[in-house]
């Protein structure tokens, strides 16, 4: 079995985290993991990505064009940037609230977030679609987008982990105080 | 043993540790910062670590607790040897006695640096012996050989790095503490003609180095660290090595028709000749798949011409691999199916449909940046005035984007200061400014302060003081009187003032204000600009990394007439559109109080959260 997992966004969404606890289950099964990761300048308001690697024969830890089984985006015009790594028939996992970059705000682009989602609802035959900041709300924290992509990641069956593989992880990685609301973020289901 | 997922440069770190090393220092830059910190972190008694104040102290600091018997580790990142090679190409001539990896990473692509230099060709103009690690796991053994192999040869080595061995992340075994090897240092005996340099011990150890290097070659040919795979009757072969080994393993992994012998250069200096003779011997072409120089290629094509082989060597110099940049999965898929001629199996999905324009995401500087701040308080005060202005390496370089539009000229660490002065003798009436941020003042810009003084140059010298080394990750320096390890005197302490180092230099004015003072610093810069000399001004206010917000900004939507003067004069990523209206994102916005200033309906204030 391999996995080819990506995780995007805008630096500052917590992808890293995301991607930390994906690794974390994964190695607790038994299963050995690479992963690569944007780091340093392009972290300040830059689009961010994770590549995620789960299995045998693993040499690179970057994921070729086509090779994605999953691509879990934080952010709407990031999940299109990466499209070109999904597989034929792979799944995406997208929040639909948009990130304006300062260069739209200093009126360089007509950038809204809502054409990205149609593009991709054109492109890839089902892609789950989450309102993060509104569950969030009702979650009680902007903090737990991450975990719960993750829960809705878990839900879709690519990742052929389980969600208490993932609270384990949760459990042993995060602090104690945030613990509850992490769960609840990883267990909500539409 | 036990297994952990780890990066690149915590497993050299943890390599390092369990090949008992005794003393790291080095300066930081993307992407070798953390090798450093994470031997500080999984230290154990003994070791010590420090941030040097640039990579020149690192290495000599290096060096000569190598003289003394320790083993030793020096981190930084490929320009970083820059400053470094002098003590570098003269150490290469006396040799150490303890074992000295120098560890320097490079960026191909580039992704965080000047240039796109190769430390494989900085080693063969050194004529130190260089390991290259293909992965993760490679890299914490690898650098274990590279420890053995200096103290058994006297030589200090090179480990290289790149951003995707050092930036990944796998899940790997290593050592347990209790089996780390333990390093006894003999100390330093006194011996004049091994340690000190001169003209004719230089010209017996060149002859010494050039000899052991031809021994190196046949040993490192037969050492295992370069490995040769060539199936029976290939006539077809692919040589790499770092990263770049591991994405054609990954390539070759798709293809079962085709076995190419494939060839693993662990060891680009010496060149390991008499395994590549072994790779070449029957083979029709052999493509060579790396990043930054064509070492490998160039190596090749060496052993071709001097065993008169007919073998043809492909690579950046056919442009069958592009010359600059990055060698990703897709580059690599492409030189290595197109060079064994086979149909290129694209796994992408077909485009049928091309997708809206994609937001650019330039980096900014961060919402609430004190250096913002400084950029528009001299900005201001310099509007209608002839100036220029000078940046310099960290992350106030960013002072360079739209709408501040405050960076003129950017070189290399320190450069700013000297470049201001140049500007300023072909052109007298212009007001000349060099931004440097505190941590590269300490680092490079000391000797340019002194040159201007010593020169008598007319320029301002604004030091952008955010107390930390920020743009690689919080470190700290000389200013911050931090320290990875206790010195005398502990952790703290032993801070060293940047006014008194300028006033120590002779410069005519020095001036210290909080730039979140708006008012007070452009009245700063307006009374600098009007005097002589070498002025410094200090713009003192923390990263806003190193504290928690109390307040953040409002915006009263019954006063704001949506001018968007907040937007388009200091481009703050916390002020945003929605549905067309300013507002201030809550989250991001630290209450640093600069969007006030420049509302000119007074919209905006400040209250606590």
């Amino acid at each position: 079995m391999k996995k080819n997992i990506i995780l995007c966004g805008v630096g500052g969404q917590g992808t890293v985290l995301a991607s930390r606890l994906i690794a974390a289950a994964a190695m607790k099964r038994g299963m050995s993991v690479m992963s690569a990761e944007t780091i340093g300048m392009a972290q300040k308001g830059g689009s961010v990505f994770s590549h995620l690697r789960i299995g045998d024969e693993l040499y690179s830890p970057m994921i070729g064009l086509g090779e994605a089984d999953i691509i879990i985006a934080f952010e709407p015009a990031e999940a299109v940037r990466m499209l070109p790594y999904l597989r034929e028939g792979g799944t995406v996992i997208v929040n639909t609230d948009p990130v304006m970059p300062v260069s739209a705000a200093l009126g360089g682009s007509g950038y809204t977030g809502g054409e990205m989602v149609e593009y991709l609802r054109r492109s890839v035959p089902h892609p789950v679609t989450l309102e993060c900041g509104k569950i969030c709300r009702e979650l009680g924290s902007p903090k737990v987008m991450n975990v719960l992509l993750l829960g809705a990641a878990v839900g879709s069956g690519v990742l052929s982990l389980t969600r208490d593989d993932i609270a384990d992880a949760i459990r042993e990685r995060v602090k104690a105080q945030y613990v509850e609301l992490n769960l609840k973020a990883l267990n909500y289901t539409v | 043993m036990h297994e952990e997922f780890l990066m690149g440069n915590e497993a050299i770190a943890l390599g390092a540790l369990a090949a008992g090393v005794n003393l790291v220092a080095g300066y930081p830059g993307t992407p070798s910062t953390e090798v450093l910190e994470t031997v500080a972190k999984r230290r154990c008694e003994g070791v010590y670590v420090e941030w040097s104040a640039n990579e020149k102290a690192a290495l000599e600091v290096a060096a000569g607790a190598a003289y003394s018997g320790a083993r030793t580790m020096v981190t930084m990142k490929q320009v970083g040897l820059n400053v470094a090679s002098d003590p570098l190409m003269s150490l290469a001539y006396i040799g150490v006695k303890g074992g000295m990896v120098i560890m320097v990473a490079d960026d191909p692509g580039p992704i965080s640096s000047q240039t796109e230099q190769d430390t494989r060709s900085f080693a063969a103009f050194s004529k130190l012996p260089c390991f290259d690690p293909d992965g993760v796991s490679d890299a914490y053994s690898l650098i274990g050989e590279a420890f053995e192999y200096s103290e058994r040869y006297g030589t200090p080595v090179i480990f290289r790095p790149t951003t995707r061995v050092c930036h990944a992340y796998a899940s790997i075994s290593v050592k347990d503490e209790s089996e780390w090897k333990r390093n006894n240092p003999e100390g330093f005996v006194r011996d004049t003609s091994r340690w000190v340099i001169f003209p004719r011990l230089s010209y017996i150890n060149h002859g010494k180095i050039e000899e052991r290097n031809a021994r190196l070659s046949k040993v490192f040919s037969d050492s295992g660290l370069n490995t040769l795979h060539k199936p029976e009757g290939s006539r077809l072969g692919i040589a790499a090595g770092g990263i770049s080994y591991a994405q054609v393993r990954e390539t070759l992994t798709a293809i079962s028709d085709v076995k190419p012998a494939l060839f693993r250069v662990t060891t680009p200096f010496p060149f390991p000749e008499e395994k590549a003779l072994e790779l070449l011997r029957g083979l029709d072409e052999v493509l060579c798949v790396e990043e930054l120089d064509p070492v490998i290629e160039r190596g090749l094509t060496y052993v071709c011409g001097k065993y008169n082989l007919k073998t043809k060597i492909r690579g950046k110099l056919t442009g069958d691999i592009p010359p600059a940049g990055e060698n990703s999965r897709a580059v690599v898929d492409a030189a290595v199916t197109n060079f064994l001629g086979i149909e290129r199996n694209s796994k992408a999905p077909e485009v049928t449909d091309s997708p809206p324009p994609l937001p650019a995401r330039p980096p900014v500087l961060c919402a609430g940046c004190p250096h913002r701040a400084s950029f528009y308080a001299v900005k201001t005060a310099m509007r209608g005035r002839k100036s220029v202005f000078c940046g310099d390496i960290g992350c106030y370089t960013l002072g360079n984007a739209k709408p501040l539009d405050m960076v003129d000229t950017c070189l290399c660490m320190g450069a700013g200061v000297n470049i201001a002065q140049g500007i300023w003798r072909v052109e007298p009436d212009t007001i000349c400014f060099a931004f440097v941020g505190d941590s590269t003042f300490f680092a490079s810009a000391l000797t340019g302060v002194v040159n201007a003084v010593y020169n008598r140059a007319d320029m301002i010298l604004v030091v952008l003081d955010n107390s930390t080394t920020a743009m690689t990750g919080h470190q700290p320096h000389p200013g911050t009187g931090v320290r990875m390890t206790p010195a005398a005197g502990g952790e703290h302490g032993g801070k060293i003032s940047i006014e008194g180092v300028l006033r120590g230099i002779g410069v005519d004015a020095v001036e210290t204000v909080d730039p979140l003072d708006q008012t007070a610093a452009v009245d700063c810069v307006k009374r600098m600009a009007d005097m002589k000399g070498v002025r410094a001004i200090v713009f003192r206010s923390p990263c806003i990394v190193l504290f928690k917000p109390v307040s953040a900004a409002v915006i009263d939507s019954e006063a704001c007439i949506n001018c968007k003067a907040c937007i388009k004069t200091i481009g703050c990523p916390a002020i945003v559109l929605s549905d067309g209206k300013v507002k201030v994102d809550g989250a991001q916005c630290t209450g640093c109080g600069l969007c006030v200033k420049v509302c000119p309906k007074k919209a905006i204030s400040i209250i606590s959260r």
